[in-house]
């Protein structure tokens, strides 16, 4: 297989760990929403959590980006 | 396949010398990024200098936006970290305006966005690891690496959690630069993407501009998904800012 194609295919699969993250992301906010329908009084005080756990997971995905980049321009 | 070749999604991002500029070897040149870099310091100054100057009793518009900015942030710092690390909200306060000025900034067309470079974003994540280290060790000593052993932790999975802790520490400075870097560089590259869809497909006559319509739609919507990313990252990058702050001031306990 040529080099440049297979940097592509490889840029491709690395992109594969977003939708892991992206599974993530949903979950937290899901979760918040839910939480949020319960208790709407208890909602505003955990938006700081919110964004935190959102963060923190967001990262990995980004981390899997940054791979993808990597394959594409480093 | 001309107009393809003419939208690059990576062109914004490349940096020009203004004015060339070498010290001892060093290319020190004034470039674009540095010139928008000057300009969200100045937007961000000149905007909070205007909306304190009036310090009316009942605040004006400009002065309550500029009230709101600060209790905006020096409460998610009181909350976060305490009211012992009130002493770097300077510091917080300042990178939040810098982030949040220099997202919005780069939304415009033609404009360069400084925070689509990664040393750019790298050097922000740099000072604040930089703080908390230097200020955990000073503040506490080696108390500071009760950060890594977690209170509450059987003896026997304690090396693990340890190794966990350590390596959870080190891609702070990583997942704190990178995350700004990426949302900003992968929303331009989408935005430019979709405008290349519509430049390409409106060079094929008349059903192309009809077909058009659509990545027009898409690129409006996007905008405006960036406006919310712009805010939303510079607010994560602060609530960040705050939680390793909290790591510095109480390490260990809560």
């Amino acid at each position: 297989m040529d080099a440049e194609a297979a940097r592509y295919i490889g840029a491709g699969i690395a992109c594969l760990g977003m939708g892991g993250a992206g599974i993530g992301v949903g979950n937290i906010f899901g979760n918040y929403l839910a939480g949020a329908l319960r208790n709407p009084s208890a909602a505003d005080g955990q938006f700081g959590r919110l964004i935190f756990g959102f963060a923190v997971t967001e990262a990995l995905g980004i981390f899997s980006l940054l791979i993808a980049l990597l394959a594409l321009f480093g | 396949m001309a107009a393809a070749d003419k939208v690059d999604p990576i062109h914004q991002f490349h940096i020009n010398k203004l004015i060339p500029l070498e010290i001892g070897g060093y290319d020190i040149s004034f470039t674009n990024s540095a010139l928008f870099m000057v300009a969200t310091v100045v937007l961000a100054s000149a905007f909070l200098y205007f909306s304190t100057s009036g310090r009316a009793l009942v605040p004006s518009r400009l002065q309550s936006v500029g009230e709101m900015s600060y209790e905006f942030v020096a409460s998610m710092l009181r909350d976060s970290a305490g009211s012992h690390a009130m002493k770097f909200f300077p510091l917080v306060f300042s990178l939040f305006m810098f982030v949040l000025t220099a997202n919005l900034l780069g939304l415009f067309p033609y404009f360069f966005t400084v925070t689509a470079h990664i040393i750019v974003t790298f050097a922000l994540a740099a000072l604040v690891i930089g703080t908390v280290v230097i200020y955990g060790f000073y503040k506490n000593g080696f108390g500071f690496l009760k950060l890594f052993v977690p209170s509450g932790v059987p003896v026997y999975l304690l090396p693990l959690v340890v190794l966990i802790e350590v390596i959870s520490f080190l891609s702070r400075p990583v997942s704190l630069s990178v995350r700004l870097f990426a949302n900003m560089l992968a929303g331009h590259i989408t935005l430019k993407v979709f405008a290349g869809f519509v430049v390409s497909l409106s060079s094929l006559g008349a059903i192309g501009i009809a077909g058009a319509i659509l990545p027009l739609i898409m690129a409006v919507a996007i905008t405006a998904l960036e406006v919310l990313v712009a805010a939303l990252q510079a607010y994560v990058f602060a609530m960040l800012t705050c939680m390793y702050l909290n790591d510095a001031v109480h390490p260990g306990g809560h």
